[in-house]
């Protein structure tokens, strides 16, 4: 029959909206409003999982976010989530949602065999098992994987989008229970700005659970008005499907909010959830209380839960989790839970009370309404495979430490237990403040906020709820004010006041055998740990409670010990005899429940991921079909190959073309700083290795520059452009680090120094013409500009119009050849490519791409900062010294001079040529002096570039060597698998050593 | 986040900052006369206070000029910004163990 244990009447569902979906294939029906949860049990499904370990029959333990037993698989394909919990999972048409961790299905699960042999699981059983040999990790990896899997991922990629929105608020309020409402509204009528979050799809929290009434309606009614007057005022954002995640610095917020979950037809234009970063003035936190189980013998069998969630299923829900109902407590307070079952028609078989006296208000309710309460008695054992079917209950000694008497048994098909309440102080704990252990709640509490935040109401150890009321009203007000907000006080709205105590704080119900002897008490149900399993871990000497923690892994599942944290302290309090508060309490830290990665990407994704720059001639680049590689954000061309060429091909034609006639290259991205001020070249002097005040406008000067630990950082050439005026060029990928690195020293050491910074890299499109007809072909497109060798030598510029626009020359050289380098202003860029194309064809002018112009600069030994140097290497390791004054100081002088760098033996920069010339050397190969049959060898240095050059007609390369200034001619070799490449040290310039074709 | 308070424009969130290490050390005048450890002690090693700490910021994604913040590594709490060349405020300075 469908929905047979659905009362009635009553609920906050729709019975008006049926909806239908499955679960592990089988077709149910539930109504709008309900969870995923809730439609289950009003369905009678209480077996829902298996658990992580011994794959034990698990069923719904809880109504919320604490749920450590029901993690369901939703949706199919892409969109599939694993890892929910079926309690948070609101229903929609045509949900489907399977078990995770069970083989082959849920019924008959193979694994369950773990718990016949639950004695090769103890506590720390994967350190002890996996740690050796390494060798076999792989295969202990896959079957640890398949035993005790989880959900699975979707291997597609993810379908969905999310998003991200940044906010400011006067007052964030976390929680829309009674305190989070009263602080909302109290907040709210003052005029400051309110964002209320909270993870449900409904306002209300607990009063949606209760029968409370406040000012003398159901509380659910009040709950509803607040959210009315919140609504009505513009001041005030309603985030609900929100759960506040995390409490980072300086009132910092991270808010998931769920937009399309819960949608039958997924809207395919909105995000599915939004991640919210919000900086608020003041915080209060409302986030309520989580219930406690109790730590019994087989307390984990389906249809054992916690008793609020009993409860909240009963009146929240309209749902009978069970026919006959045991209430298992230490406290007065879950009662409730008794009293609103057996009103609707649940049999209380009895309420087992481990309090000696057990006495309080609702406690005489209960007897008053013909509840048989057992004091001073616990559950001894449980029965029942797939649904808990009896229990075994006795009366416990005075200290509550063994059984004292005959068992008697109750037949029930639900226990509703209750350990007392933990207040939720993730947040207060994620931001820093202190917690405090309340030997009355035996929990801890808030204590000293260290940011501009307070708690309000449960989460603050309140439970009264005339209390709570007026606590989330009082912070309310409080954030208000402290926000800077003038505050009327409001009156307090009327309420019961009961809290759930008394109590007895026992923290493990004894059975007939002694733990670890006979059946199993759970602490932590996500991750199986047992009591067992915390006593075995102070036996073998981790008496820290995070040690025992990680080695239990208690509290480390999804769940993060929402339900298990403090049980396993009062565990190990009562083993060790120490009290909880000298134990120490683990650090929360977020997410407070799982985030999902999407959410942390947000938009930043796909084409979105990283900003792609692109020169002013990347469409005819893109055109002639050149394949691209990245510089920084730059989409550079690697090398342009022409029909059935590879990129050896490709290359070693680009080579030839350009030493023998024209090549062209686009070098639009190098970095352009412009620098101007009266003390230009005093600046220029202390950040460059050589002189710079002797640069007359027109020259150029090639400049190394060094961080202040004597390594090369960038080099580049700078040009003279006026009386203190400069342009300086830096790597294309080092142009940002190279102006914040100058812009710091002026700003922080020479304050004095009249100097102004301003990058022009997107200013200009630079098109680099390189080899013998380089100058013919400038001559033909410009009237204005004297080639001639005489009147524009090498290292120098010139301005005028070339293509019929505006254009700065610059005769300087990469590629060892004649070049001429023309910068335009940047939308010319195209236009000054097409024309130097069209002029060039005569001369079979050819594009080469970054792998050409790394193979000619390597032919001249040129360094490229980065690959030759990777912040290691000095001007002497590479050969420059020459370039290091010695009449001034520069940024890096200095450490050039400390002992370590003087070491002869320091890597130094070098050419190699292997024996072979058909060899091409693998860039990092690491060479050595002397073979052995195996390594270790003695590593002398690394292959830093290797090209096979058309131009030499051999393979060669360039490499750090220790001592390789002196050891010219020597050999090394570079051991590779299957064999060894011996190669010559050489001088690293390979062409035209004496420059005359640059200077041609 | 942080929320670092720009002597320039004023409070703005972590991620618009760039961090500069220690504060108030200026660079050696002559370098060449001071000692290879006193050298290296400017160049490689910088205080790891736990607690008030005075520290060089640069608001990269913003004003893009450098500034000086009092900053307790341990809380977080801000002490301060001034800017380059001026005195620090007056702290209650903490070290904590
Ligand atoms: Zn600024």
């Amino acid at each position: 029959m469908a929905q047979r244990y659905r009362l009635d009447k009553g609920g906050r569902i729709d019975r008006d909206r049926p909806v239908d979906f499955t679960f592990n294939g089988r077709a149910y029906q539930g109504y709008a409003g309900d969870t995923l949860g809730s439609a289950l049990l009003a369905n009678g499904v209480h077996l829902v999982g298996r658990s992580f370990k011994y794959h034990r029959p698990r069923g719904i333990f809880s109504a919320g976010a604490e749920e450590a037993n029901a993690l369901v698989q939703v949706g199919e394909g892409a969109a599939t989530l694993a890892d929910l919990k079926a309690t948070q999972v609101e229903l929609y048409e045509g949900l489907s949602a399977r078990s995770v961790n069970c083989y082959p299905s849920l019924d008959f699960d193979i694994g369950e065999v773990n718990s016949l042999a639950s004695k090769l699981f103890p506590a720390g059983f994967y350190y002890k098992t996996f740690m050796w040999p390494q060798a076999g990790w792989p295969m202990y990896e896959r079957f640890i994987r398949k035993a005790a899997g989880l959900g699975e991922a979707p291997l597609e990629p993810d379908p969905d989008f999310y998003d991200k929105r940044y906010a400011h608020a006067d007052v964030l309020v976390a929680g829309a229970g009674p305190a989070g409402l009263a602080a909302a509204l109290a907040a709210a009528r003052s005029g400051a700005r309110v964002i209320l979050a909270d993870e449900q799809h409904e306002l209300g929290g607990s009063l949606l659970s209760g029968r409370d009434e406040v000012d003398g309606k159901p509380g659910s009614d009040w709950a509803a008005e607040a959210e009315r007057e919140l609504r009505a005022n513009e001041n005030v954002r309603i985030l609900p499907r929100s759960v506040v995640f995390g409490y980072y610095d300086h009132n910092w917020i991270d808010i998931l909010e769920n937009l399309s979950d819960h949608l039958a037809n997924k809207p395919a234009d909105a995000p599915r959830q939004r991640m919210w970063k919000v900086r608020a003035n003041q915080v209060v936190l409302a986030t309520g209380a989580i219930e406690r189980p109790l730590v019994f013998r087989d307390n984990d069998r389906p249809g054992i839960m916690l008793a609020s969630a009993a409860r909240s299923y009963v009146n929240r829900w309209a749902v009978r989790p069970g026919e006959s109902a045991v209430l298992f407590t230490n406290n007065d307070g879950a009662y409730a839970a008794a009293l609103d079952m057996k009103a609707a028609g649940i049999k209380i078989a009895a309420a087992v009370d481990l309090r000696a006296e057990a006495e309080g208000e609702l406690t005489q309710a209960a007897r008053d309404a013909g509840i048989e309460v057992l004091a001073g008695h616990g559950i001894a054992a449980t029965e029942g495979h797939k649904r808990v079917r009896r229990v075994k209950v006795a009366p416990l000694s005075a200290d509550g430490r063994s059984l004292a008497g005959e068992a008697r048994t109750l037949n029930c098909d639900l226990v509703a237990m209750s350990g007392g309440w933990n207040p939720t102080v993730h947040l207060h704990s994620q931001s820093r403040g202190k917690l405090r252990f309340d030997a009355e709640l035996a929990t801890f509490v808030p204590d000293r906020a260290v940011q501009a935040e307070r708690s309000a109401g449960a989460c603050n150890g309140t439970f009264g709820l005339a209390d709570v009321l007026g606590e989330g009203f009082a912070a309310g007000e409080a954030a208000a004010e402290a926000a800077g907000f003038s505050v009327e006080k409001a009156p307090r709205p009327q309420a019961g006041n009961g809290k759930f105590l008394p109590a007895r704080w026992l923290w493990l119900t004894p059975s007939s055998k002694p733990v670890g002897h006979g059946g199993k008490h759970f602490v932590d149900f996500q991750n199986d740990v047992t009591a067992a399993d915390l006593q075995l871990a102070l036996r073998e000497g981790y008496t820290s409670v995070e040690h025992v923690k990680r080695y239990t892994t208690t509290g480390m599942g999804t769940d993060q010990g929402k339900t298990s944290n403090v049980n396993a302290l009062g565990v190990v309090s009562e083993f060790r005899g120490v009290p909880i508060e000298e134990l120490g309490v683990t650090t929360f830290r977020p997410p407070y429940t799982p985030v999902t990665f999407g959410a942390w990407g947000g938009r930043d994704v796909g084409d979105l991921f990283d900003p792609i720059r692109r020169t002013p001639m990347h469409s005819w680049h893109a055109r002639a079909g050149a394949e691209f590689e990245n510089v920084g954000m730059w989409k550079r061309p690697w090398y342009y190959p022409k029909a059935g060429e590879g990129m050896h091909e490709a290359v070693q034609r680009e080579s030839k073309a350009a030493r023998e006639s024209l090549g062209i290259l686009d070098a639009t991205t190098l970095g352009r700083i412009d620098i101007q001020g009266p003390d230009s070249a005093e600046f220029l002097n202390r950040v460059y290795t050589n002189g710079w005040k002797t640069l007359k406008p027109g020259a150029i000067r090639y400049g190394l520059m060094l961080g202040e630990d004597g390594m090369v950082m960038d080099d580049g050439v700078t040009a003279c452009l006026g009386e203190n005026h400069y342009l300086m060029h830096t790597t294309s990928g080092g142009a940002a680090e190279v102006l914040a690195h100058l812009e710091e020293y002026l700003q922080t050491e020479w304050p004095e120094l009249q100097v102004y910074l301003t990058t022009v890299t997107e200013q200009y499109a630079t098109a680099a013409i390189a080899g013998p007809n380089a100058r013919k072909l400038l001559a033909e497109l410009t009237d204005d500009i004297d080639v001639d060798p005489d009147a524009f030598p090498f290292m120098s510029w010139r301005e005028g119009t070339v293509a019929g626009v505006w254009a700065r020359v610059m005769r300087i050289s990469f590629s060892g050849d004649l070049s001429f380098e023309i910068n335009v202003e940047a939308h010319n860029g195209l236009h000054l490519w097409q024309t130097l194309m069209n002029a060039g064809e005569k001369y079979n002018i050819t594009p080469y791409g970054t792998e050409t112009m790394h193979v000619l600069r390597a032919e001249k030994g040129f360094i490229i900062v980065g690959q030759e140097t990777d912040g290691t290497v000095t001007p002497v390791d590479l050969g420059m010294e020459k370039l290091c004054s010695t009449k001034k100081d520069f940024i890096g002088k200095r450490s050039l001079s400390r002992p370590d760098m003087q070491d002869p033996n320091r890597k130094q920069f070098v050419g190699l040529l292997p024996d072979d010339p058909n060899e091409v050397l693998e860039e990092g190969a690491q060479l050595v002096e002397t073979v052995k049959s195996q390594p270790p060898m003695d590593m002398v240095g690394h292959v830093t570039s290797s090209y096979m050059s058309p131009n030499l007609g051999r393979g060669f390369a360039l490499a750090l060597v220790k001592g390789g200034l002196h050891k010219h001619g020597q050999k090394v070799y570079a051991p590779m698998p299957g064999k060894t490449i011996a190669c010559t040290v050489t001088s690293p310039v390979f062409f035209d050593p004496e420059g005359e074709r640059l200077r041609a | 986040m942080l929320l670092i308070p720009c002597p320039y424009c004023g409070e703005r969130a972590e991620n618009e900052f760039s961090y500069g290490g220690e504060a108030h050390k200026p660079r050696p005048e002559v370098p060449e006369e001071i000692s290879d450890a006193t050298w290296a002690d400017y160049v490689f090693l910088q205080k790891n206070t736990k607690g008030t700490y005075y520290e060089r910021w640069i608001h990269s994604h913003g004003c893009r000029r450098w500034f000086n913040l009092v900053r307790d590594t341990l809380t977080h709490e801000i002490h301060g910004a001034y800017r380059m060349g001026e005195a620090p405020p007056k702290v209650d300075e903490k070290t904590y163990v």
